[in-house]
């Protein structure tokens, strides 16, 4: 039990004489549980829900910075509106999707057929490729991107949104390969046994074997990838200068604050349409998602 | 429908493990031939390589007439039925069955055919839209079976199919599996470490040890006549009680233990034992030898009185534990026989059916 | 496989009534084993091209001149040793990296346990609110304490000032940012250790508290002599992991503050961001990130380490 529990549950021993203690001791546990939690809640959704706030604000209504600035006194939508017919904001948003469409289907293309090759079929030096595949997973985005800078400026993709097509699949691929071996190795070997002799080739245990029923993991890793190449930040920074090329990201961060006055509201709303296809998968999707987030530790 | 031959197969894992060292068997059109024996005493991995998930270090395997050695499983025209079932968790039950025959290309309406046909003989018509996961135990082997049986193959193979299944299921899968070969005669390979499951099911038991077989014989041949020390200790259940003896001749041919207790050999063996005398030998003896006495005695019945340790009612039957010139053995005795712990019990050894083994080489003589 | 290949000859030559054996399942073998490299072929290409070359390549470049003519050895490295600016950034670096992943790992802990003791359905929802933070963009949500920090607009500062306390200099003064972004670091990354941690907890078997009730161990000794016991190593990959992240973190500076107030803020990604992407010095950028190198790599061996020891454990 934490302390804030414990702590609470200090002073219950000395009744225990009474009637149903155990029970008792547990229910105060509970509701301290939720006491504390729901003050948590509030905490980390304060941002969340000063960026909703704050998007339903007009531009005057922030600059007149009367009463309370948590609550929105006359709402409006005035913000989204003028983004969604925004030509740029589109074009970024344009950008990100086909980015992460792109990032996400090269990805878990390379993920599954590597894990299905490392967890069944073996070759010498599987081992160490699996091995080098979870290194690779730990190196971050920020200790390469200068010489990458270099190459992807050789190959004359800097500026060009297929500079992120080739290098989001860097940060996704390690992560998405290590959770699919994971995935593939808890498959009972009788399966493509059974397969095997039921008359299937190893494509064909591939796709109808592995696939579906590996089909959770494959969700995750998905997740996963989208989360890299939806949210990425440096990588469209450092190499994609023009506004034609944004992404939401780098659009929003560089491209809407301009000069000293900032339209809060508008970068606002901005957030709030970024962020809600990530949210909107982690609403319908939280288990897989969960279970990618753990993955790493407990599979694999 | 085909014949299996396995002629001098070997296999060795890195390290020169060797799992199965140079085994010979032929297995009969239609026949079920049972190979049971001890974990790791090379009976799965036999039956891998017949099936060909493993390969054949040496040694050559025939299925029909041909060598299968280089035969990929999905051609050797064999099905398999896994210790965990091994059912795609994400087909039903009617994908299950079907999938062999979708791969080979088999008609709709035929695959539909032949599915409704085993799953009637299966019983388990009314479970075809289910998934594994919906299924009990005894269902999924069910739908295992079902699944062999469709592809109507040369060959079955079982790899302990029973061993996940509760006591009483797995009696009953048992009879439902020597059922459905009656109904298909197909040449049967099935690997199970439970004697029991071996003898009720075979035609023939292979009993396999360290990698080789011991002996091949049909169930009673095996209970009767053991020819290894291994076997006669391995089939039957309680097992057979084994004393150190030594033969000797005093005044006709016998058998004494450490203790200097005789026991006659019977007239008719004398000529078989009589190379032996004066060799410390293992006597062996079932428990169902050593009885509660009778009024009257037929030939060849030794008289022994035992200190009873351990009573163990069984219902049809009483297991007494007790101890014969320090060595525990078991005795079979009728139910309304009273013994308590401590007392004396008399006891009928029936030399009639007793064995005789080698020390050197472990074969019963 | 390649060892299947090998048993196969031997099988050959030990049993000479079989010519036409072995050469077909060797074939398949070696067939099998080239298939199976060929579907890792992508995964090679990927880490060789993009990480492992570009690592040598990074070596390479911090080793050149502003303009990449000149060979100049380890003068990039020598000239950030000396700069005072620089050894801001290393301290602010271990400082951010070192205290945000303990704050992160002690919410994370108390978080979990309070989710533990909640069981059924609700827990779910719980979990989907305090795993917010974690699913938005990090870069967007950085915006927005931004915008909650603001010098004039802060909504923080209008809450102080409403409860009569004095205002903050959020993002005004060195401490005083420095510790805004490791706030904004540990909001960010607290509920990833919740759910690794609740993960953990979850894995611990529900008869070991109970044979330790039963032993009279108080909630106080459950946690310590089971619950941190069999946590061990989920808790010790999770902090390594998440040292690894922090440490090389970009997002969260570059956007808060770009380094300032007076460099006070810097970390090494964002440094080695300004100095360069934006400065255009590519030589002497590649030496500040590969500064990190070390630690990542000492980092990520434990790592490495603590993941193969519990996959052991998980086999056995």
């Amino acid at each position: 039990m934490s302390g804030a529990t414990a702590a609470a549950g200090g002073p219950v021993p000395r009744k225990k004489s009474k009637v149903g203690s155990l029970e008792r001791q547990q229910r105060i546990s509970i509701r301290s549980s939720y006491a504390a939690l729901s003050i948590f809640v509030v905490i980390f959704l304060v941002p969340p829900f000063y960026m909703v706030m704050t998007a339903l604000k007009s531009s005057a209504e922030i600059s007149a910075q009367q009463g309370n600035p948590w609550i929105v006194q006359s709402p409006t939508m005035e913000n989204f509106i003028q983004l969604a017919t925004d030509a740029s904001f589109q074009r970024y948003f344009i950008n990100s999707v086909w980015v992460t469409a792109m990032v996400v289907i090269i990805s878990m293309a390379i993920a599954i057929l590597a894990a299905f090759s490392l967890s069944r079929m073996g070759f010498k030096g599987a081992q160490v490729l699996s091995t080098g595949v979870f290194l690779t997973y730990l190196v971050p985005p920020s200790l390469l991107f200068i010489p990458l800078f270099q190459i992807v400026g050789t190959l004359g993709l800097i500026n060009n949104t297929w500079v992120l097509v080739l290098l989001f699949p860097t940060l996704a691929v390690p992560f998405c390969t290590w959770i699919m071996i994971g995935y593939f190795n808890s498959i009972p070997k009788e399966l493509d046994e059974a397969a095997l002799i039921d008359g299937a080739t190893y494509p064909q245990i591939l796709v109808k074997i592995f696939i579906p029923v590996a089909l959770p993991g494959i969700i995750a890793a998905t997740i996963f990838a989208f989360t890299v190449a939806w949210g990425g930040f440096l990588y469209p920074l450092a190499y994609l200068y023009s506004a034609d090329q944004a992404t939401l990201t780098v659009g929003i961060v560089r491209e809407l604050i301009k000069g000293d006055v900032f339209a809060w509201g508008m970068i606002m709303a901005a957030c709030v349409m970024a962020a809600a296809p990530p949210i909107i998968v982690y609403t319908f999707l939280m288990d897989y998602y969960v279970a990618g987030l753990t993955a790493g530790a407990t599979k694999g | 429908m085909a014949n299996v031959s396995i002629r001098k197969v070997v296999k060795s894992y890195e390290g020169d493990v060797q799992a199965v060292k140079g085994i010979d068997l032929e297995i009969e059109d239609h026949e079920f031939v049972v190979l049971v024996g001890p974990s790791g005493c090379g009976k799965s991995t036999t039956l891998r390589m017949i099936a060909g998930l493993e390969e054949i270090t040496a040694g050559e395997i025939w299925i029909g007439g041909d060598v299968v050695n280089d035969v990929p499983p999905r051609d050797r025209d064999i099905a398999m039925v896994f210790q965990n079932y091994a059912l795609y968790p994400h087909m039903s039950v009617f994908d299950n069955m079907a999938f062999g025959l979708k791969l080979r290309k088999f008609p709709k309406d035929e695959i539909k055919r032949l599915v409704d046909d085993a799953a009637k003989m299966l019983d388990i018509q009314m479970l075809l839209d289910r998934k594994p996961k919906a299924l009990s135990g005894g269902q999924r082997q069910r739908v295992a079976m079902g699944r062999a049986i469709v592809r109507n193959p040369k060959v079955f193979l079982f790899d302990e199919p029973l061993s996940n299944l509760d006591a009483k299921l797995r009696v009953q899968m048992r009879t439902e599996i020597k059922k459905v070969h009656q109904l298909v005669p197909t040449t049967t390979v099935y690997v199970t470490h439970d004697q029991i499951e071996a003898m009720t099911l075979a035609d023939r038991v292979v009993v396999m040890n360290h990698g080789v077989i011991e002996q091949v014989g049909a169930p009673q041949e095996l209970y009767h006549n053991p020819q290894t020390r291994f076997v006669a200790g391995f089939i039957g259940s309680p097992a057979m009680n084994f004393l150190p003896v030594q033969v000797v001749d005093d005044s006709g041919l016998k058998v004494q233990l450490a203790d200097g207790t005789k026991m006659a050999i019977p007239p008719e063996r004398v000529d078989r034992y009589g190379p032996y005398k004066g060799k410390k030998m293992t006597l062996g003896i079932r428990p169902e030898h050593m009885t509660e006495t009778h009024e009257s005695e037929k030939p060849g019945v030794q008289l022994m009185n035992a200190k009873v340790d351990v009573v163990e009612p069984m219902g049809m039957e009483t297991l007494v534990h007790h101890f014969v010139d320090g060595v525990a053995v078991c005795s079979r005795v009728d139910p309304n026989t009273k013994c308590r712990p401590g007392e004396i019990l008399p006891l009928a050894i029936d030399m009639n059916n007793m064995h005789l083994v080698e020390d050197s080489s472990s074969r019963v003589v | 496989m390649a060892d299947g290949s090998t048993m196969v000859v031997g099988a050959s030559a030990t049993t000479p009534p079989a010519p036409r054996q072995g050469g077909t399942m060797k074939r398949l073998a070696r067939r099998r084993s080239m298939a199976a490299l060929a579907l890792c072929a992508p995964l090679i290409a990927l880490i060789i091209c993009l990480k492992i070359y570009p690592t040598f390549y990074a070596i390479f470049l911090s080793m050149l001149d502003r303009k990449m003519n000149h060979f100049v050895g380890l003068d990039n490295f020598a000239y950030l040793l000396g700069r005072p600016s620089f050894h801001l950034v290393i301290f602010q670096s271990c400082l951010f990296a070192v205290t945000a992943v303990v704050m992160k790992a002690i919410i994370g802990f108390i978080l979990a346990h309070l989710m533990h003791n909640i069981r059924g359905s609700s827990q779910r929802i719980w979990r989907g609110l305090l795993l917010v933070p974690w699913v938005i963009p990090l870069s967007l949500s950085t915006l927005t304490w931004w915008w909650l920090f603001d010098p004039s607009y802060s909504a923080f500062n209008w809450t102080l000032s409403w409860l009569g306390l004095p205002e903050v200099p959020f993002l005004g003064t060195v401490w005083n940012a420095r510790i805004s972004v490791i706030m904004v670091n540990t909001w960010f990354g607290a509920p990833f250790f919740m759910i690794m941690y609740l993960a953990a907890l979850k894995s611990v078997p529900e008869q070991l508290y109970e044979a330790a009730a039963i032993d009279g161990a108080s909630a106080w000794q459950r946690l310590i002599f089971i619950t941190l016991p069999m946590m061990r190593n989920i808790i010790l990959i999770t902090v390594l992991y998440s040292l690894i992240v922090t440490f090389a973190d970009f997002d969260i500076v570059r956007i808060l503050t770009n380094g300032g107030p007076q460099d006070g803020t810097h970390l090494f990604a964002t440094y080695a961001f300004a100095v360069g992407i934006q400065s255009g010095n590519i030589p002497r950028g590649a030496s500040v990130s590969l500064f990190m190198f070390p630690v990542l790599a000492t980092l990520a061996f434990f790592v490495l380490r603590d993941v193969l020891n519990r996959n052991k454990e998980v086999a056995t």
